[in-house]
């Protein structure tokens, strides 16, 4: 355990000197919280949100809106849900920052073998390097959801639109398929990392796991699902199975011998 | 201290080292010369369990590589053919860092310890990234000792450093060998080789040979005697010739280059022999071969 709280403390000495990493860890939740309060306040009782709620399909709006709101406010929770899977872009894309560079950094300035020349275990390290990239977006998913919670608790006045914006859905989402997103991304970005030799290369190709997570906001704004309580129970389910899978395989790709073999 | 038996490591269709059968004693400072691609950097690898061999066995400090590679990292310190520093971290924090994997009690004591002895405490707070080579070398050595290990790995410790860097790494291994600390020594300096190692080993993917640096010299060249003769004639040369222990003996300008086994027994004689003749000896001493020179003959023959 103590190596694993030195790794993660040197990668954060590391990440953390470099503006632009703070920079993305920041702006990132910002934008994704400042998004929907800005919805909701726009759209607080406005006409123009009850003739919209005549144009999208009412099976989506009920779905998610509980009795005794007006079409105006469930038409803001409808809008809010459709941002609640833009939300989990940022434990997904704030770690592929920090994780795809973690490998393929320490190869490229040579450190790499005298790290792994200490009698830290391949779990130690690949743990260490785990939670210093999930950790911070963990957290700033959890700051950007109480800046959100925050902020419209000021702005709704309706005390039942806000349990309804603040649904058991959000809290899934946020506070345990956030926390594995971010597991998924990481695993999957450390994977690349230990097998590219570039970089911008790692960090590209760890982008592609943003991907399913736009999928399904689009897929929403399509109407072609909507997320309920199951939808978002099931997708934690699976992230989880996931998740595993790909640690395993993380720590599978991880050889110490062809990384420092391979690379020249 | 070290031991390995036909250990051999072959990338696909590379053989990278070939049956090397090492015995490194305790204390010693053991040079492993050989040219580029040799095989000297995957033979430290797998000695520090970094790599595992393809076949053989070997063990470090008692312990069996490939069963006991943790504790083989534990109790070895390693300078890698590259400092790889954390260029954006302080000095200081470089070394606690590893101080803390490798489980040292003192960290702080430890950290501090080697950056006094190796002339880098005024700097410790300044990112490693500004140092000069040979501070970032320095720093790696001190990094590789922090845990105080018997063993340690040099990979070409003063490589691309000014001379007066170079000289003080040396004379910091020279230190650690007064310790009683075991020393793997590769390196391409064989100036260096002679002065620190106690035995060397060339090697080229499979051992050439492993002896003293003198001990080479002779067995590849023998001794050679030079007698500084106020004058000499073709009478020196035969009455020298004569004696059964001289194996060569050659003139050059006013001088007599004899080779022969054992000068310390035979030199009194081969005096005799000069003086009976009737030259006039002004001075002796034996010309002695550089390990290069050694070093170059091996490796061109194997």
């Amino acid at each position: 355990m103590k190596k694993i709280g030195t790794i993660i403390r040197k990668e954060w000495a590391e990440v953390f000197k470099n503006r632009m990493v703070i920079f993305t860890v920041a702006f990132l939740p910002l934008l994704m919280t400042a998004l929907p309060l800005v919805i909701i306040y726009s759209t607080r009782g406005s006409a123009s949100a009850d003739s919209l709620n005549s144009q999208i399909s009412s099976e989506m709006i009920t779905a998610m809106c509980p009795s005794g709101l007006s079409g105006a406010e469930c038409f803001q929770v409808f809008m809010i849900s459709e941002f609640m899977m833009l939300f989990l872009i940022v434990p997904v894309a704030i770690p592929v920052t920090i994780a795809a560079y973690s490998i393929v950094g320490e190869k490229t300035t040579r450190s790499l073998e005298p790290l792994l020349a200490t009698p830290i275990t391949t779990v130690e390290l690949l743990v260490g390097k785990c939670l210093a990239a999930v950790i911070p977006a963990v957290l700033a998913t959890y700051a950007a959801f109480g800046i959100f919670a925050l902020g419209s608790w000021l702005i709704v006045a309706n005390k039942m639109l806000l349990t309804a914006l603040l649904d058991a859905r959000w809290l899934i989402a946020i506070f345990i398929v956030g926390p594995l997103l971010a597991i998924m991304a990481v695993a999957f970005s450390l994977m690349v990392s230990s097998r590219v030799n570039d970089p911008r290369v790692a960090e590209q190709i760890s982008m592609v796991i943003i991907v399913p997570v736009l999928a399904g906001f689009f897929g929403q704004v399509a109407g072609l699902f909507v997320v309920n309580r199951q939808v978002i129970t099931v997708t934690a389910m699976i992230m989880l199975a996931l998740d595993v899978l790909l640690v395993f395989l993380t720590t599978r790709v991880f050889q110490r011998e062809s990384i420092l073999t391979r690379w020249k | 201290m070290i031991l390995t038996e036909n250990i051999t490591k072959q990338f696909g269709s590379v053989l990278a080292v070939d049956s090397l059968s090492l015995d490194v004693r305790e204390g010693e400072v053991f040079g492993f010369l050989g040219p580029n691609g040799a095989g000297k950097t995957t033979t430290v690898r797998m000695l520090t369990s970094l790599i595992g061999p393809t076949s053989g066995t070997a063990t470090v400090n008692g312990l069996v590589l490939g069963k006991q590679d943790t504790e083989i990292r534990r109790t070895v310190g390693v300078l890698t053919e590259t400092p790889g520093m954390y260029d954006n971290l302080p000095a200081e924090y470089n070394l606690r860092i590893f101080a803390e994997l490798y489980e040292v009690k003192d960290v702080r004591g430890q950290v501090e310890k080697y950056l006094r002895m190796l002339g880098l405490w005024e700097r410790r707070f300044d990112s490693a990234g500004t140092f000069s080579k040979g501070m970032k070398q320095k720093l790696a050595i001190a990094r590789a000792l922090l845990h105080e290990p018997r063993i340690l790995f040099l990979d070409e410790p003063t490589a691309g450093l000014d001379p007066e860097a170079a000289h003080l790494v040396r004379e910091f291994i020279a230190e650690l060998k007064k310790e009683g600390r075991t020393i793997f020594l590769c390196t391409h300096n064989l100036d260096e080789a002679d002065r620190l190692c106690d035995r060397v080993a060339v090697f080229k993917t499979h051992l050439l040979v492993l002896d003293t640096p003198s001990n080479l010299r002779a067995s590849i060249f023998g001794r050679k005697v030079v007698f500084h003769l106020a004058a000499v004639d073709e009478a020196m040369l035969a009455a020298v010739r004569a004696l059964s222990f001289v194996r060569e003996v050659k003139i050059v300008e006013n001088k007599l280059l004899v080779t022969l086994e054992d000068p310390e027994t035979y030199n009194p004689e081969v005096i005799r022999t000069l003086v009976k003749a009737g030259a006039e000896i002004q001075f002796v001493g034996e010309l002695r071969h550089s390990l290069e020179e050694v070093y170059l003959q091996l490796v061109r023959s194997a």
